[in-house]
């Protein structure tokens, strides 16, 4: 107890110097099993900003991504060292909740995952969730214009999520994110499963977004981190040690990470040397 | 390569190319390979048509002998006894409909949740494979011996047989098919659409509520339908757990009608009367039965 009000007091402290960092994730390791996947990364993310994290597969971008949600902990074999606070607080202490959690920080998958509902029923999922007394009517019609789908939907809320096209589907699931107005919004991937048209829609979206959420995004498709991200972050994956552990390699603006990195690894990824 | 235009090479190819007779592309329906592939058409085609006669027959069958005494009398009106004329199986139907709904009423809820525990909650446990192991040998258990065993739990210690022995004799066989359906049902609902409800902040009791079920919900109804329709034509755990009785029954507690019972009993009469009213419960049994699959299809259908 006594730690934990000493960490947010100097977290409180330290606000002025890291200014805007909504979350910092300070991981040591994670495990799957004994698997060492991600090891000494740490990832600021800067409020109404996107964060792009980029890297060869089996980098585990999309595991630290998923861990500042603690979506991870769905997996039972799942084991994360280190901290990632929010506002402040631990998300991994033993006190906070991840159910509780994952409404501030919503997130849009890598698949379009509309549930098997109505396209209305479907924005107003989490709105009814927390309990929203609200103008429900309201607050659908005006998550659907931020996921800019209000047009092509207005007339068929009644119809099945599951009856619009990939993009239309993926910008419903965007939509369904930010109909509970969340702090922070974690995509992972979401445009792989997109045509190019709507992987643009999707991407215009994202720089919508960013003035009211703060996003972090993973992405396989570097330029996609050059288009949107701010910030980018690339992931390297260590092979020394016979198995495959990812680590964050360098951080930056994203302008700096593409044009003049520090690390060779860096430079030789963004050329496009090796995936 | 390709880009600098044609070459000396490429165009040699050509010529090859083009001095080749043009193929032959029509059907030649006496070749070995168009031939097998007829033939084996064709019997896949016999199988299905044989496999579709005795249902067919069987409903022709119903129709032409018991069609003609479904009437208002035989739907409402107490079983005659010998040489009587007229009469009918009112009371064998509201039995029938009783031990269903009851059956169901035990089974359904009791079957979701296992469902849940199998499909969801613990998927991959030596607890969940030896249940479902069990569920799958169950689906095939005599239905007599349910009746035995109902018998022996319940109609000894109450003293009596009821509808409500009859019940429970039905339910134990319809359980493991509600089970197998719902767990089916349930693990075809793609993990990513679980994944959408946590990561929007759902608990796990939740995701299973609002989305599991709903999604799966067609498919548990299907399950439900086809245990259903096999309770309520089972005859043998019914001998040994409501018996029969000729009147409308007053409570649960007592021996109760069935139809599959009546039309046991009725068809093995040396009388006329007995046997139309055989055949024409048979008709009602199967209506009763259709009836209910096509609602369940009606308001169980994939809406979206």
């Amino acid at each position: 107890m006594n730690a934990h009000s000493e960490m947010k007091v100097a977290a409180e402290v330290a606000a002025p110097a890291s200014l805007g960092i909504v979350m910092n994730c300070q991981l040591e390791k994670v495990f799957y099993g004994d698997f060492l996947a991600v090891r000494n990364s740490v990832v600021p993310i800067e409020k109404n900003k996107i964060t792009g994290f980029i890297g060869p597969s089996g980098c585990g971008k999309s595991t630290v991504l998923r861990s500042l949600n603690r979506m991870n902990d769905l997996i039972p074999i799942f084991r994360f060292e280190g901290k990632v606070t929010y506002h402040g607080q631990d998300i991994y202490d033993k006190k906070v909740d991840p159910v509780v959690l994952r409404r501030y920080i919503g997130m849009v998958f890598q698949q379009p995952n509309p549930f098997a509902m109505s396209i209305y029923d479907n924005v107003a999922f989490g709105l009814r969730l927390n309990g929203f007394k609200g103008d429900m009517d309201e607050r659908v019609e005006k998550a659907l214009h931020g996921a800019a789908i209000w047009n092509e939907v207005k007339d068929k809320l009644k119809n099945s999520g599951l009856s619009l096209s990939g993009g239309q589907q993926q910008r419903l699931c965007i939509a369904r994110a930010i109909a509970t107005e969340p702090d922070v919004l974690l995509m992972d991937e979401p445009c792989s499963a997109l045509d190019p048209i709507a992987t643009r829609r999707v991407e215009e979206l994202m720089i919508e977004l960013k003035e009211k959420y703060t996003i972090a995004l993973v992405t396989h498709n570097m330029q996609q981190a050059m288009r949107v991200a701010d910030t980018t972050a690339f992931f390297g994956v260590d092979i020394s040690q016979g198995s495959r552990t990812g680590y964050l390699v360098e951080m930056g603006p994203t302008k700096k990470i593409f044009e003049e990195p520090e690390q060779q690894l860096t430079r030789e990824y963004v050329r496009g040397e090796f995936s | 390569m390709s880009v600098s235009g044609p070459t000396v090479e490429s165009n040699m190819r050509d010529l090859i190319a083009a001095s080749r007779p043009a193929p032959n592309l029509h059907r030649s329906p006496l070749e070995l390979r168009a031939l097998k592939s007829g033939i084996l058409t064709a019997l896949t085609w016999i199988g299905a048509l044989l496999a579709s006669v005795p249902l067919f027959s069987v409903i022709y069958e119903l129709v032409v002998a018991g069609g003609s005494r479904l009437n208002w009398e035989t739907l409402t009106a107490l079983p005659p006894s010998a040489f009587e004329t007229g009469g009918g199986f009112g009371n064998a139907i509201v039995g029938t409909l009783v031990m269903v709904g009851i059956a169901t009423l035990i089974s359904v809820p009791l079957g979701i949740l296992a469902a849940v525990q199998l499909a969801i909650l613990d998927p991959d446990s030596k607890l969940t494979h030896t249940v479902r192991f069990l569920a799958k040998v169950l689906t095939g258990f005599p239905s007599i011996l349910a009746g035995v065993f109902v018998y022996a739990v319940m109609v000894v210690t109450m003293k009596t047989y009821s509808a409500l022995a009859g019940g429970v004799a039905l339910a134990v066989l319809m359980l493991p098919t509600v089970v197998l359906a719902a767990e089916q049902a349930m693990s075809m609902v793609p993990k990513k659409m679980k994944d959408a409800a946590y990561g929007i902040g759902c608990t796990r009791t939740q995701v299973i509520l609002k989305v599991v079920l709903p999604t799966g919900a067609p498919g548990i109804l299907t399950g439900v339908m086809l245990a259903v329709a096999g309770a309520a034509g089972n005859s043998a755990p019914l001998l040994f757990t409501a018996l029969f009785s000729n009147y409308y029954m007053s409570s649960l507690t007592e021996p109760t009608a069935s139809l599959a019972i009546l039309i046991f009993n009725f068809s093995g009469m040396p009388y006329d009367n007995q046997i139309e009213l055989a055949w024409a419960a048979s008709l009602v049994l199967v209506l009763i039965v259709l009836v209910f699959n096509v609602l369940a299809r009606l308001v169980g259908r994939q809406k979206y």
